[in-house]
């Protein structure tokens, strides 16, 4: 194992919690992620190698599904994006590549987002301050690539909570919109 | 004052507040004007033309006339109308367009000087001496003019924006509004229900009729206790929506914490609010019209409707003795409860001969009010009798009705324009609406109380038909039903002045004035008399104005038409606007995975982008940004330094065309680069022009990372995805962003690899023979982390770039520098990368510059002829491939510590600063460490030719004029050894 | 504005990146003989109606999708969205 320590991309060895009101905003660095898009010509293939590596279908459009280990979401048409614990997968894109062979272009994401998980009730009232998705009509199992204070980020929709993927370098503007936005509500 | 009973106030409760420098007393439920009329103030401001005194003129968001500063310091607000302001505990005010006092207004005397400043009167006044115009005409005009002044001070309060969804929007929440409510919530839809007024109910609470037996207001707050029941209905009161914007987008101002002193901590001042709607509903109302009539602007003259407002919503009557002129039946309707509530009304006065009979007061009838008196408020009317006689009233308030507008703002935002209604001579709105709005209640016309409930019930249902969703409409309770009863009167004539627009002081003879002018159309009257140009978009004036151009020009009115309403429906606060966007968080900033270890390190940043990047890293003892820079290019060149290159734009490019792809892509050759290797690569615009630069490395047969600027990372990703969807639809390729995926360090000087042997895995060969220049790799380091190695050099320099995953890059950076410690490694910023580039003769942004091609920039022959590449064809333009056309040269100057001036044009000695005698410009400089001399590149005309020659770069901007010889851009290793070796 | 997009269904406007005219997907062949003249036409020469025009916009915040946008420019009405990739290999474009 290198020797290397990884940081946070809020800029600490410890991810941050913060919680307002009802609602707890935890950065959560321990996952790995790797987009998947189909070559041409191989979609079927590729979604084939794709249904058997995830244990479910890969997701259709905007929409997000979870196997036993890993889980995915749509991010364009023919590309997903893969997520898988980061302590057991730190090698996904590779696992993924191997899974898929040539029927699928695949690309290390891991160090490319800074993810957030959303927690409490009230969620889309916060959400409505900062997007444009109508989080009342997003039922679970949505996934969605919108504008958060300027910046392309992806929201998927759990049952009891919101994941929000936002890019790496923009982490501290996008928890400290998070921060108002909630104080602003609660 | 204050009546003794009743008003939608708590009498339990006092608020204290000062208006004009003097304490006042009102209740909660009061607004700054009707807790000033209950205390007696009828003077609240100044005109902005004439400095008019003037009070109240309703009791609404349409008010022209009470304008105030409210609060003060960085919250000062001016223009705020006090019909609006809710009253709060510790409220200051100020009025404003007067001094020295309110009472007491030395440009009062532009009142004597009416007959100058007629309508366009600065237009004419001011034509000649021009020379006149900026140092003393308009000094004078902006002084008199104009209305509240603003603070220099930032505003201390957070402003928030947001996003709502709905089904259905209804805007107003008056009687229509509600049983509309009322009507989709129990259907279930999801509804959102918006009103300025910080009390719903709309005119229910200003009336004194009874809906099924309960005061209107009663009846309001019974629907509105049920509608918060409901989880799918969304109140929003203290909510002005404000726009009607492209397919059924609202906007929306939420004053979350106007009415109290200062906003909770992290509250928001307001909130912009855009709301996506399926259907909107709009029950905004209507709204009363006054009659224009001699000096009908003193303080204490108000629409009737308002008047009745005050008595009945406030239990405030601005005087003991009131009148109320009239022309339809709703003017008798505020006499009578005025009379009700023990006002004392001293006459009725109707313009019709015709007009129904009333109780309790002496009926006027076919009668017309031809003047007023009292200088700061009203003492009494002059009336012209129907039989020709006058009559003088006492009286210290007079209530005006012209008649009901149905206020179709909103209908008007995406280019609607009204249709004139006989039956209430009003327009109403047509069938050109935006998208998606319906029209209920009395903003549609129908003015009865029964009418609005009724109609608000049924256009919900309508709605919610046309979603799919079966809406069961509520039993209607009981209410008046009474027709509208009206005869139109728009002005009594008169030589003296009677007021159509009080906000912006136009008169009916200036009215009279633009139609003898020939400025007839309703467009060109607006704007010759700036009628309705005021912040009330003449709600209360503009119809009044073009009646009487109807009546000039012998049109009727429908003929005549209307001027365009467009958002916002009020004033909307700039600070609102840019929400949360303010200061440092005005747009996201971006940190490279150094930026922690940079500022530890005392490193200046500076924004690029969005990034922040090190500009320079200042060591103890150095007093100038010079020192730092020059100590980090000799210390790179002499050993080893490192920089973050981060910020570079990286776009994964796999596929079975991934080569075919980006062959087409950039105008050089990229089909046969060998895996394993880095080229440098340029890419044109269609049109020939230079866009961008950076490399692409061959990981695989069918992968590649092609990186950016950092500034077009952006632009060329979507340029490539251009390519690939709508160009090239059936290539094998892929493409996603890596930029943030990986930390990247170029390290560079002679010990760079001495530096890296100590971190690259042993396992990896990175020898000169076994990784050579433009060599790429992916490797593992410090035990195994994996990482990307490329041998390039922007410096010049032996040099690398590598990358590790995001997470590690602060590890590596602190890794490198322990590990270099023995090499005395050196970071370095933005600055020494920039001196080492302008040396080395790189181009950057300031030489793609988005006007030079690859000729300018001495990369002419590697626009491919064998292949079709994106720009290719154009680039070999006749105009772009001219014997002159400029080029990329060096430039020294004759004395080396003389500075090149960037953005310095080139001339011949002796030649005359003018664009005739221009040969090429600077385009970067600097001082060069290495050189110990300053230097420069830019574009010469045919400046390869010109080798050796002296020219001057001349900089009319810096005054600079510096003597220049003609050399190399690649002043340091122009054979390339070093970042061979 | 609303862009109905064809996968996703309405999106804001201001997820997207605008282009200009749909003709741009009708790229000459740059080894054709004489092709100057062809690209100068693509490069600089556009209609600008007022009323229906065809036009690329890039879903950039959102799938990535450039989409044919069939738009009235006096009314903004949008009368069709389509993927411009599908709308590229329907004019004959393909590798």
């Amino acid at each position: 194992m290198h020797d290397l320590a990884p940081m946070t991309a809020l800029g600490a060895s410890e991810p941050r919690t913060d919680t307002i009101g009802p609602i707890r905003i935890t950065e959560a660095p321990d996952w790995a992620l790797a987009s998947v898009a189909a070559r041409l010509g191989q979609e079927a293939t590729c979604q084939t190698a794709l249904r058997k590596l995830l244990g479910t279908p890969a997701p259709g459009v905007a929409a997000q599904a979870s196997g036993p280990v890993l889980s995915a979401f749509w991010i364009g048409p023919h590309i997903w994006m893969f997520e898988a614990p980061y302590a057991t997968h730190p090698d996904l894109a590779q696992q993924v590549k191997a899974a898929c062979a040539d029927t699928a272009s695949v690309t290390d994401q891991t160090g490319a987002w800074v993810r957030f998980e959303l927690t409490g009730r009230d969620l889309p009232r916060l959400m409505e301050r900062l997007c444009n998705l109508d989080m009342g009509a997003m039922q679970a199992g949505h996934a969605r690539r919108s504008v958060i204070e300027h910046l392309g980020c992806y929201v998927i929709r759990h049952e009891d909570s919101i994941t929000l993927y936002g890019p790496r370098s923009s982490a501290q503007t996008l928890h400290h919109a998070l921060i108002t936005a909630a104080r602003s509500v609660f | 004052m204050r009546l003794k009973a009743g008003g939608q106030i708590d009498r339990d409760t006092k608020l204290s507040f000062r208006f004009d420098g003097k304490h006042y007393k009102g209740h909660p439920g009061d607004t700054l004007a009707s807790a000033l009329l209950a205390n007696g103030v009828r003077l609240m401001g100044r005109s902005f033309k004439y400095h008019r005194p003037r009070g109240v003129l309703t009791a609404g968001s349409d008010e022209p006339n009470a304008l105030v500063e409210l609060r003060s310091g960085g919250r000062q607000e001016p223009n705020t109308r006090a019909t609006v302001v809710e009253l709060f505990d510790g409220l200051h005010a100020a009025p404003q367009n007067a001094w020295p006092s309110l009472r007491f207004d030395a440009l009062a005397i532009n009142d004597k000087l009416s007959n100058f400043l007629t309508a366009g009167f600065y237009y004419k006044t001011f034509m000649w001496p021009a020379a006149f115009w900026e140092k003393l005409y308009e000094p004078i005009i902006r002084r008199a003019a104009g209305l509240g002044s603003i603070t220099t001070q930032p505003d201390p309060d957070p402003y928030d924006k947001g996003f709502l969804h709905c089904d259905l929007l209804i805007i107003g929440a008056g009687p229509s509004g509600l049983m509309a409510a009322l009507t989709a919530g129990r259907a279930g839809a999801r509804v959102i229900l918006a009103d300025e007024d910080f009390r719903m109910g709309g005119r229910l609470n200003a009336e004194s009729y009874a809906i099924s037996e309960m005061a209107g207001s009663d009846w309001a707050a019974q629907i509105v206790a049920e509608l918060v029941s409901l989880p799918n209905v969304r109140l929003m009161p203290r909510t002005t929506v404000f726009g009607a914007f492209d397919h059924g987008i609202y906007g929306a101002v939420e004053r979350v914490s106007d009415h109290l002193p200062v906003p909770q901590t992290g509250k928001p001042r307001q909130t912009l609010w855009r709301i996506y709607t399926r259907r909107t509903l709009l029950c905004a109302g209507a709204l009363e019209r006054p009659i224009a009539f001699a000096n009908n602007d003193r303080p204490g003259i108000m629409t009737a409707s308002a008047l009745r407002a005050y008595v009945n919503r406030w239990a405030v009557s601005p005087a003991e003795t009131v009148a109320v002129f009239t022309n339809n039946d709703d003017g008798h309707r505020t006499a009578a409860d005025l009379i009700a509530k023990g006002v004392k009304v001293a006459a009725l006065i109707d313009t019709r001969p015709d007009a129904p009979k009333a109780a309790g007061t002496e009926l006027l009838a076919g009668a017309q009010v031809i003047d007023t008196s009292g200088r700061l408020g009203l003492t009494g009317v002059t009336v012209k009798l129907a039989n020709g006689q006058t009559r003088k009233l006492a009286c210290g308030a007079l209530g005006v009705s012209g008649g009901w507008n149905p206020n179709v703002s909103l209908t008007c935002h995406q280019r609607g324009r009204p249709a004139w209604e006989e039956r209430i001579a009003a327009f109403v709105p047509a069938g050109d609406l935006p998208q998606g709005m319906i029209v209920a209640g009395a903003a549609g016309g129908q003015f009865s109380t029964h009418a609005t409930l009724a109609g608000g019930a049924e256009k919900a249902a309508q709605a919610l038909t046309d979603l799919g969703i079966t809406a069961t409409k509520p039993d209607l309770p009981q209410a008046e039903d009474a027709p509208t009863r009206i005869t139109p009167f728009w002005h009594v004539k008169s030589d003296k002045r009677a007021w159509l627009d009080f906000q912006n002081d136009v008169t009916v003879k200036d009215v009279k004035l633009a139609h003898q002018e020939g400025f007839r159309s309703v467009e060109h009257l607006k704007r010759y008399t700036t009628l309705g140009m005021a912040t009330d978009q003449g709600k209360t004036s503009n119809m009044g104005g073009l009646a009487i151009m109807a009546e000039l020009t012998g049109q009727s009115i429908a003929q005549t038409g209307t001027t365009m309403f467009r958002p916002p429906y009020t004033p909307v606060a700039m600070g609102v606007l840019a929400g949360r966007s303010t200061g440092q968080d005005f747009r996201p900033t971006r940190l490279t995975p150094s930026h922690h270890w940079a500022k530890e390190q005392g490193a200046v940043f500076v924004e690029v982008g969005m990034w922040l990047r090190a500009q320079w890293f200042p060591r103890k003892g150095e007093t100038t940004w010079r020192e730092s820079v020059d100590r980090e290019v000799s210390a790179t060149r002499a050993s080893v330094g490192v920089c973050d290159v981060t910020t570079l734009g990286k776009i994964d490019v796999q596929g079975t065309d991934a080569a075919e792809f980006l062959n087409r892509s950039y105008c050089n050759a990229f089909a046969k680069l060998p895996v394993g290797r880095v080229r440098y690569g340029l890419m044109l615009r269609e049109d020939g022009i230079a866009f961008d630069d950076g490399t692409a490395a061959r990981l695989a047969e069918d992968h590649f990372v092609v990186t950016t600027t950092t500034a077009n990372a952006v632009p060329v990703y979507r340029h490539m995805e251009f390519a690939r969807q709508c160009l090239w639809p059936d290539m094998d390729v892929q493409l996603i962003s890596t930029t943030e995926a990986w930390a990247q360090y170029a390290i560079a000087g002679p010990n760079a690899r001495k530096l890296l042997q100590k971190i690259v895995d042993p396992a990896f060969d990175i020898s000169n023979d076994a990784f050579p220049f433009m060599a790429c790799a992916e490797i593992t380091v410090c035990n195994g982390c994996p990482a990307r190695l490329f041998r390039i050099s922007f410096s010049g320099e032996l040099a690398y770039e590598l990358a590790v995953p995001t997470r590690y890059g602060d590890a590596l950076i602190r890794r490198i520098m322990a590990e270099g410690a023995e090499f005395d490694v050196t970071p370095y910023g933005t600055e020494a990368l920039g001196v080492m580039r302008i040396e080395k003769g790189h181009a950057a942004g300031n030489e793609l510059n988005g006007q030079t091609t690859a000729l300018n920039l001495g990369m002419g022959r590697m626009v491919s002829e064998k292949k079709d590449s994106i720009g290719a064809v154009l680039s070999r333009r006749e105009g772009l491939s001219t014997a002159d056309a400029l080029k990329l040269v060096g430039f020294r100057p004759k004395n080396p510590q003389s500075r090149i001036p960037a953005g310095a044009h080139l001339l011949e000695k002796g030649a005359k600063m003018i664009v005739a005698n221009d040969l090429g410009y600077v385009t970067s400089a600097c001082y060069s460490p290495t050189l110990e001399s300053y230097i420069a590149i830019g574009f010469l005309k045919n400046g390869q030719a010109r080798m050796g020659e002296t020219l001057r770069a001349a900089s009319p901007l810096t005054g600079e004029d510096v003597e220049i010889e003609i050399v190399s851009a690649h002043f340091v290793d122009p054979e390339g050894d070093r970042l061979r070796a | 504005m609303i862009i109905n997009h064809p996968l996703l269904g309405p999106c804001d406007a201001q997820e997207f990146t605008y282009k200009g005219d749909a003709r741009l997907i009708d790229r000459p062949d740059g080894m054709a003989e004489g092709s100057g003249p062809a690209f100068y036409d693509y490069a600089y020469l556009r209609d600008n109606p007022a009323g229906e025009h065809r036009e690329l916009w890039f879903h950039e915040q959102g799938d990535r999708s450039w989409l044919v946008v069939t738009r009235n420019t006096v009314t903004h009405d949008i009368i069709s969205v389509e993927l411009a990739r599908d709308v590229a290999r329907s004019m004959g474009r393909s590798r």
